[in-house]
C-alpha cells in the first residue's frame, strides 16, 4: 500500500534555515545540509527547500545547498521560492533538485506549468497554492501571501492538474506557523477534487494533527518545518505513532 | 564501464549521483557506437512513453548488439517500461521487446499518478535485490506499469499489482527510482554494478 509521506520543509534564506510564523518574524534554525542529513537518518520521506527571500544573492547559496543535499541524500528533493521562469527551474534541477515548486509565477502565467511539465515531466512540477478562508471560500494568495490572486483553491488546483502539474502543495495561510493543526476542510476539498497527490502544509503542532490530515483531510502527504526542527526524534516517533493507528508509513531501519 | 543513455527524458544528474554513491562512474555516450565496449547499459527516463522514440533506430540496434555480446541492461522507470513490447500510453510505438508483456495505465480506483513510497513484495531470489529485505519501500512516480509476468521478481500494489522489479538473464528493470529510494535503492545500484564488473 502506498505510504503517506512526511515531508520536511527547510525555509532557507541566504543559505540558512529559518522558519516563518505566518510568513513574518523569521528565526534561525541552522545549516540546511546538516538538518537534511539528520532528517534522512530519522527516516523523512522527502525534502522541500524553500528559498523564502529568493533574491539574486541568495541564488548561489541555494544552488550550493541543493548540490550538497542531493549528493548525499537519496530521497526526493523539491525546490521552491522564486521559480519564475524556465531558467530558474533549470538551475534548480541542474543543481540536483527532482522537483520544482511554482506559485506566484504560475498564477501570473499558468502556461508556465505546461512548459515545465513538457520539459521535465509532470513528476517534476509541483504547484504550490497558498489559501486563506475568506467569506466562506478558500481564496488563493500570491507573492508570499501578500496579494489576493482572485482565484479559488479548488478550481485553481483543478486547472493546475489539467495544465500538467504533478502534485499540489497546499498551504493554509490561516494555520501556517500557528501549530493549531492543518486545515483539514481545505485539504479534503482540494484532495478530492484532483487526481494528483496533495501535500498538506501549515499548522502542524502535534502528532494528532498529522493523523487528522491523513484521515479527515484526505492528504497524500504532510509537510512541516518547526515541528521537525526543534525535536530530536520527531520524525521516527511520528511514524511509529501513525503506524500504530493504521496509517501506512515508510519505516526505516 | 557502464553507460547511461541520455535520450532527453530524465534527470541524469540524480542517476549519476546514485551510481557515484555505489562506487561506480558512468559515462554518457554521445553516439550508439560508443556502446561497443561497455559491460553495462542504463536506460533511465521519466515522462511519456513517446519520449522513447528517441531510442529507436541506431540506439536500439546498438543496445541489442551489446546484449548479444553479453552486456547487462538496467531500465529505470520509463526505461523499464521500454524493455517490454510496448505501452498503452503510446500504442503505436514499440518498446525494445526483450521482455514479454505490455505496460498499462494503473486503475483509476486510487489516485493516479502513483507517487510516493510503496513496498516491494519479493516473488523470487534476484541478483538486483540481493541484500534488500522483503517489504522494503521504494520511491515511485508513474501512471503506467508493466504486467506481472514470469520475469517479475517483485510486485507492488497500487489498486492492482504490477511488476516493480524485473529480471531475465542480463536484463534488469525497476519501475521506481532507485536513485531516490534511500539506502535500499543505492544497494540495488551497487548490485547492478557488481553484476557488470568483469571479474564478478
Amino acid at each position: 500500500m502506498l505510504s503517506k509521506r512526511l515531508i520536511a520543509c527547510l525555509d532557507v534564506r541566504n543559505g540558512c534555515v529559518v522558519k516563518g510564523i505566518q510568513f513574518e518574524g523569521l528565526r534561525n534554525a541552522g545549516d540546511p545540509a546538516a538538518l537534511a542529513r539528520r532528517y534522512n537518518v530519522e527516516g523523512i520521506d522527502e525534502l522541500v527547500i524553500l528559498d523564502v527571500t529568493a533574491t539574486l544573492e541568495s541564488r548561489q547559496a541555494l544552488a550550493d545547498t541543493i548540490r550538497t543535499v542531493s549528493r548525499e541524500l537519496f530521497i526526493p528533493l523539491a525546490v521552491g521560492g522564486g521559480i519564475r521562469a524556465p531558467e530558474d527551474a533549470e538551475a534548480a534541477i541542474d543543481a540536483g533538485a527532482d522537483k520544482v515548486s511554482v506559485n506566484s509565477a504560475a498564477l501570473t502565467d499558468p502556461s508556465l506549468i505546461t512548459r515545465l511539465a513538457g520539459r521535465y515531466g509532470s513528476q517534476a512540477v509541483v504547484v504550490a497554492i497558498d489559501a486563506k478562508r475568506r467569506d466562506g471560500t478558500f481564496a488563493v494568495f500570491s507573492r508570499s501571501g501578500s496579494t489576493a490572486a482572485g482565484r479559488q483553491a479548488v478550481e485553481w488546483a483543478r486547472e493546475a492538474e489539467a495544465r500538467g502539474a504533478g502534485e499540489i502543495l497546499l498551504t493554509s495561510m490561516d494555520r501556517d506557523g500557528t501549530r493549531a493543526g492543518f486545515d483539514c476542510e481545505l485539504t479534503a476539498a482540494v484532495s478530492t477534487a484532483v487526481s494528483i497527490p496533495v501535500i498538506a502544509s501549515g499548522g502542524a503542532g502535534t502528532f494528532e494533527h498529522f493523523l487528522d490530515v491523513f484521515t479527515t483531510g484526505r492528504a497524500d502527504a504532510a509537510l512541516a518545518a518547526s515541528v521537525f526542527h526543534y525535536s530530536e526524534h520527531a520524525v521516527s516517533e511520528l511514524k511509529a505513532f501513525l503506524a500504530e493507528r493504521s496509517i501506512p508509513v515508510r519505516r526505516t531501519a | 564501464m557502464i553507460a547511461l543513455i541520455d535520450y532527453g527524458a530524465g534527470n541524469l544528474t540524480s542517476v549519476r549521483k546514485g551510481f557515484a554513491a555505489a562506487g561506480a562512474d558512468v559515462v554518457t555516450p554521445s553516439s550508439p557506437t560508443d556502446l561497443a565496449s561497455v559491460t553495462g547499459i542504463v536506460v533511465p527516463g521519466v515522462g511519456h512513453f513517446a519520449s522513447t522514440r528517441a531510442l529507436d533506430g541506431p540506439w536500439r540496434q546498438a543496445i541489442l548488439e551489446a546484449l548479444n555480446r553479453g552486456a547487462f541492461l538496467f531500465g529505470i522507470c520509463l526505461g523499464q517500461q521500454w524493455l517490454f513490447e510496448g505501452s498503452d500510453e503510446e500504442p503505436d510505438l514499440a518498446g525494445l521487446g526483450v521482455l514479454r508483456g505490455r505496460c498499462r495505465r494503473l486503475p483509476p480506483t486510487l489516485k493516479v499518478p502513483h507517487v510516493g513510497w510503496n513496498a516491494l513484495e519479493m516473488r523470487r531470489p534476484s541478483r538486483l535485490l540481493a541484500g534488500v529485505p522483503p517489504g522494503t519501500q521504494a520511491y515511485f512516480t508513474h501512471s503506467y506499469a508493466a504486467d506481472v509476468t514470469d520475469d517479475t521478481v517483485a510486485v507492488t500494489t497500487h489498486a492492482a499489482p504490477f511488476a516493480s522489479v524485473v529480471e531475465r538473464a542480463q536484463v534488469f528493470g525497476v519501475q521506481f527510482h532507485p536513485e531516490k529510494s534511500g539506502e535500499a535503492g543505492v544497494q540495488m545500484i551497487r548490485n547492478f554494478v557488481a553484476v557488470c564488473s568483469p571479474n564478478a
